[in-house]
């Protein structure tokens, strides 16, 4: 058992991981924030997405040991304080971007970042950055929409009949 | 104009911000104090017969709490069935024991030999691999035509062979096909395979088991979309628990696709150890779990024939097909080739002589069941890719063959046993080729011609029977449970509602849908009305979620048990206002007598219910809760046309979706975000079916595609923005609401207008003779062909 | 996963000393390795995470012109700070798994492992780039040496991939639909002194080059030079996604591409 200190969502946390702890598993089992979730396990389906340090990276594809020192942002972080919806929450509501909600924290976490990096993504940008993120619900449409609404682009007209 | 509130009102969904904020309740989020975790041992051999297991060594191992094996399951019952087929012979199929861990033998890859439950996952999953498993190989039973042959090798010794079923629909029209074909001016002939696909709802499945000693209760937390059926499966028939000492909760559901419709063994097998070992015991699969272990959805191989008159007038079909049960029969797998197959093979057509022929085949591969349309995709990929080559064949527009063999007047009864009550044909297609943009293809696909690639279009039409019922009917076709639904309105005494629903929400947005009905009944704000399902402890007993049921059915039950509420809110209110009953009118939350100004507030009214000071004791209970079940008269026929565009790169086989339409008719909507999102989703999950997805065993019964590694999920990138239109409604006659259930239809929809659309881009590069491609169609598939 | 420890030191040398355990193995971005030890195909006594050392992290350039990449530098940092210096393998990086794994996942790490569908074996092996271990230099063209198999011996860490830089490349990439590796990757550069074609995901023996096509291009640089050209389907993987035949049919396809996308 190693020591672990890190920031999640501002807060100062630790406790102690083996070598062979997740961060995932640390998140979820550990400190029990369970909004990141674990959908697959070949680091693929993206549910369990957070940021450490400002970069998206799998949850489940990192050693809890990794992140010691680390800043960590889950979803649980993403809302302001007063439970006011991030723009790309918010847009994910607003467009109907979620059904059963299980990849949707890690939707959230990648997009946020797609944002950061690119203001005004094309909707073909917004597909190829959700490479890592599968849904099984939506069909996509919903969420490229919505991210691209976030980023304050008119979507009135997508696949209008 | 759109509404802002109540039915047709595009309402956000209330449920989006616990998922968007992280504080979704999901199965895996719940953890019991002094849970334990089992680890199951599951077979890596396709077929084999079980020696030895020794768990000594196992057994003794740090933090191990028990092992459990077949031997522990003697005497106790199997995963029932729900369904039983009845055979061409009139004799009922075949139906083998499928216990909880494997007693004997192992019959596929993933089977579960042993369970071991410890204080941690890592210590059961170490103990598990110090059990040490003699087992004995046997031959594979792999491909279903083989399997039938002689001399096979068999899943079951104890069956006659590993036919489940041989089942003829209409058996008395085959004699009447048979002879129309024979005599046919022209016969299409199409044989194809409706690939195995596994259901991937994002969230694997989670069991969890509790027992309470001191009131004898057990607690199954589990990952389904119908809490009381397994209640009721689990308890009854496996572990002999009755249902008022069992609580089955399904939380937040992480999407189903019909694969947590099922009893599993891991569900009752927590139940069980819990009670053994007196403690929790959790139960999380892996992704690659799933994929061995969750019940897989289609696996057909069909051939069709389509017979044709002189004027291309559709006069017979005949249709044999091999559908695969795999090693057991998981719930509703019987029902799956069969009625929810068979009775829709007239499509929307008005082929007067029709028939079927299913052979059910138990091979070592993983039970198949329901997955989003179950049955319905495989009915319709047929129908509408045989009708696509006979337009080729006929060298006729394939929409025009369509179109002049349309059914067109309602009610319809089709000579596979099932009448359509509404529909309209013809609307759906000319709606799909005004939001298709037929007129446009030519200049679109020269463009495409210019940069070197193919392009094509391909169009369908399908028709689904969604909400099966009624009981009494599907009784009579060997389901083994009712098929009605039931809603309680509890009215609570400041005006606010709970609703406790059968039906379970795990993506279909009942928690919002659900109150506009009832706000828009009462009159009422849409916030004071909450939805409660999942929860066996709290909710009437309802058949759940699948089938595209639950506004249709669930909803009416809803609709009812308002209708219900009203009428005793009338009576309280004409107390209150000292008018008669019968000239109460409800409005925008207020009972007014009529032509008068004399009103009193909903609130009022249901304050007087539960503090009943100024009430009719003598006439009427106080309180205002009412339950309702209900049970369909008939399916509701949902039915559409889709138009699919696809670019196809000659070079590498590639195919992309450019352009997707969907006309659909789902009579009325409550609320059309989600609808259109339930739309969307199927979409998606056809164009994986078409495209990418399929799940392969080798000729060992091992599985090839056991991760997301192998099995292709469809991404962002592979799917375009889709064009979606529900305007031309029908209403449904039979239910209150006129609805008709839309969550399937996207699925069962789109994969064949995948494959015309690339059967006419090859074509249109002058290779006439690929005339099929087995989905998916993959680049290595269609460059394969484009070879040919 | 089974047990193991974690030991994560900030310099090479410690990084060597740690890795001198018995059954220690390192541990770059893990985007490979952490699924595989998920699925308890690997059982190391302790991972030395090679994530933390300052040494092994960044892009520069040396006074030969050659891109130097550190070995624990993320796909990320390269796709973004390679571009100026060597767009297409920037474009390369920029293209490997998806945001999430292109944080995490390095090069050291990827071509330690020598997946046979991995992107960045074929711009190590075109590019004749050198492979900077912590205690010698090897050359692409004697690093690479079938599926997942290395010149790396047991406990040597690459600290820098050198990659010298063409006149014009390209990588082209055809993914498998499923795990989105590369089916087939074709990586083509032109130097002053010839042409060279890596092929990654199509062979049983792992990235190769096409000599028949380096020397057709190196006579004429355009993709009309490879007409006629194929590679032995015999050598090619089969399994779900392609057969032999398909990939070495892709073989020249990419190759065609690269070549007409060189610049």
């Amino acid at each position: 058992m190693a020591k672990l200190s890190m920031t999640v969502n501002g807060r100062a946390v630790s406790g102690e991981a083996t070598g062979n702890r997740l961060l995932v598993e640390f998140l979820r089992e550990d400190l029990r924030m369970t909004g990141t979730h674990v959908g697959c396990d070949t680091s693929q389906c993206g549910a369990c997405v957070v940021h450490v340090n400002g970069k998206a990276v799998k949850s489940c594809t990192m050693m809890a040991a990794e992140a010691d020192g680390a800043e960590i942002t889950t979803i649980e972080g993403i809302a302001e304080p007063d439970g006011t919806l991030s723009r790309v929450q918010q847009a994910f509501q607003d467009y109907h971007g979620l059904q059963c909600g299980f990849c949707t924290p890690g939707m959230v976490m990648t997009a946020t970042k797609l944002l950061e990096q690119n203001p005004s993504p094309t909707e073909a940008e917004i597909r190829h950055h959700l490479e890592g993120n599968i849904c099984r619900c939506t069909g996509y449409h919903n969420i490229v929409k919505a991210i691209m609404a976030a980023s304050g682009q008119d979507v009135s007209k997508i696949a209008a009949e | 104009m759109p509404k802002d509130s109540g039915i047709g009102a595009a309402s956000k969904r209330r449920e989006d911000v616990r998922f968007l904020t992280g504080t979704g309740n999901y199965t895996d989020d719940i953890n019991v104090y002094g849970q334990t975790y089992v680890y199951f041992l599951r077979s890596d051999v396709a077929h084999g017969r079980i020696n030895n297991i020794d768990t000594s060594a196992a057994a003794a191992m740090e933090g191990v709490v028990g092992i459990f094996t077949g031997a522990d399951f003697e005497g106790i019952g199997g995963l029932p069935c729900g369904w039983q087929v009845t055979d061409r012979f009139g004799e009922a199929m075949q139906e083998p024991a499928h216990p909880v861990l494997a007693q004997g033998k192992v019959r596929h890859v993933g089977d579960p030999i042993a369970a071991v439950v410890a204080e941690s996952l890592q210590q059961a999953r170490d103990a598990a691999e110090a059990i040490e498993v003699d087992i004995e190989e046997l031959p594979a039973v792999v491909d279903m035509k083989a399997a039938l042959e002689e001399g096979s090798a068999k899943v079951h010794d104890d069956l006659t062979s590993n036919l489940c079923y041989d089942w003829g629909f209409v058996e008395d029209n085959k004699a009447a096909v048979d002879e129309a074909i024979k005599n046919a001016a022209h016969v299409t002939t199409l044989e194809l395979v409706n690939n195995r696909l596994v259901a991937n709802p994002m969230e694997p499945r989670v069991a969890v088991g509790e027992y309470n000693r001191s009131n004898d209760e057990s607690t199954l937390y589990t990952t389904s979309q119908n809490p009381h059926v397994i209640r009721l499966l689990m308890g009854a028939f496996v572990l002999g628990i009755p249902e008022h000492k069992l609580r089955v909760v399904a939380p937040d559901v992480g999407g189903g696709f019909g694969t947590k419709i099922f009893h599993y063994a891991e569900e009752a097998f927590v139940t069980f150890a819990a009670r053994k070992l007196n403690r929790p015991v959790k139960w999380t699969a892996s992704r690659s779990e799933a994929f061995m272990s969750d019940a897989h959805g289609r696996d057909h191989v069909t051939k069709i024939e389509l017979a044709l008159d002189a004027d291309n007038n559709f006069t017979a079909l005949r249709t044999e097909t091999y559908a695969n049960m795999g090693a057991y029969l998981s719930t509703f797998a019987p029902s799956v080739p069969t009625w929810l197959h068979g009775t829709l093979m007239a499509g929307n057509y008005k082929t007067p002589l029709i028939y079927v022929n299913v052979k059910a085949v138990f091979t070592n591969t993983v039970p198949v069941d329901a997955y989003r349309g179950a049955g319905r995709p495989e009915a319709t990929y047929q129908l509408e890719r045989v009708v696509d080559k006979a337009a080729r064949e006929l060298g006729v527009d394939p929409i025009a063959l369509r179109r002049q063999n349309f059914i067109s007047e309602f009610p319809y009864a089709t000579p596979v046993a099932v009448e359509y009550d509404t529909g309209d044909y013809f609307a759906t297609m000319d709606k799909l080729e005004e939001i298709a943009d037929l007129a446009g293809f030519e200049a679109r696909r020269k463009e495409s011609e210019a940069k070197g690639m193919l392009r094509g279009l391909g169009v369908n039409c399908y028709i689904e029977a969604c909400g099966i019922a009624p009981s009494n009917l599907v009784g009579q076709l060997g389901a083994r449970a009712g098929l009605y639904d039931a809603a309680t309105v509890r009215v609570n005494a400041t005006g606010s509602i709970s609703v406790m629903v059968g039906a379970h929400s795990h993506g279909q947005g009942h928690e919002t849908a659900f109150p506009q009905v009832v706000a828009d009944m009462l009159g009422i704000d849409e916030s004071m009305i909450e939805i409660v399902h999942g929860d066996s402890s709290k909710i009437p007993f309802g058949m759940g979620t699948y089938g595209s049921r639950s506004l249709a059915v669930c909803g009416s039950a809803m609709v009812k048990a308002t209708e219900k509420i009203i009428k005793k809110a009338k009576k309280i209110a004409s107390h209150l206002l000292e008018a008669s009953e019968g000239d109460i009118e409800l409005k925008d939350g207020q009972f007014t007598v009529a032509g008068t100004d004399k009103s009193v507030a909903w609130g009022d009214v249901t304050l007087a219910a539960y503090v009943p000071h100024n009430y009719p004791l003598e006439d009427i209970e106080p309180g205002l809760e009412e339950t309702a079940f209900y049970d369909p008269s008939n399916f509701t026929y949902p039915s559409g046309a889709y138009c699919c565009e696809v670019e196809l790169d000659p070079e590498t086989g590639r195919v992309t979706i450019e352009r997707f339409a969907a006309a659909d008719d789902f009579g009325n909507v409550v609320n059309p975000m989600i609808v259109e999102g339930q739309v969307h989703g199927g979409i998606g999950q056809g164009i994986g079916q078409a495209l990418l997805e399929n799940c392969v065993y080798d000729s060992e019964g091992q599985l090839l595609s056991a991760s997301y590694m192998d099995y292709a999920m469809p991404r962002a990138e592979d799917v375009p923005f889709y064009v979606v239109d529900h305007s031309c409604a029908t209403p449904c006659t039979h239910n209150p609401l006129g609805v008709k259930g839309c969550g399937e239809a996207g699925a069962i929809g789109s994969p064949p207008s995948v494959v015309n659309a690339v059967i006419d881009a090859i074509q249109s590069s002058g290779k006439k003779d690929v005339t099929h491609i087995d989905m998916p169609l993959s680049p290595q598939r269609v460059w394969a062909a484009m070879q040919g | 996963m089974y047990a193991f420890d974690f030991e994560k030191p900030t310099t090479v040398a410690d990084a060597v000393a740690a890795l001198a355990d018995d059954e220690a193995q390192p541990l770059s971005g893990g985007q490979t390795l952490i699924p595989t030890l998920k699925q308890r195909l690997a059982m190391p006594s302790k991972l030395v995470s090679l994530t933390g050392i300052p040494e092994m992290q960044g892009v520069c350039k040396n006074d030969a012109g050659e891109v130097c990449i550190g070995g624990a530098t993320p796909h990320a940092v390269v796709a973004a700070e390679a571009a100026a210096h060597y767009p297409a393998l920037a474009a390369l990086a920029s293209n490997i798994g998806d945001p999430a794994v292109r944080n995490r996942g390095t090069i050291g790490g990827s071509v330690a492992n020598n997946d046979p569908a991995a992107c960045y074996p074929s711009a190590v092996l075109a590019s004749g780039a050198t492979v900077v271990t912590n205690n010698r230099e090897i050359a692409a063209d004697d690093y690479f040496d079938g599926l997942f198999m290395t010149a790396l011996e047991e406990g040597e860490i690459i600290t820098e991939v050198r990659f010298p830089v063409p006149q014009a490349a390209n990588y082209q990439k055809f993914v498998q639909p499923a795990s989105r590796f590369a089916l087939v990757g074709v990586f083509v550069a032109k130097f002053a002194d010839g042409v060279r074609v890596a092929v990654t995901g199509a062979s049983n023996d792992g990235v190769f080059r096409w000599t028949e096509a380096e020397e057709a291009l190196s006579a004429n640089f355009s993709p009309d030079a490879i007409n006629g050209l194929t590679v032995d389907a015999g050598d090619m993987i089969g399994d779900l996604h392609g057969t032999p035949e398909y990939r070495a049919h892709l073989v020249g396809v990419m190759t065609k591409r690269a070549v007409a996308a060189a610049s």
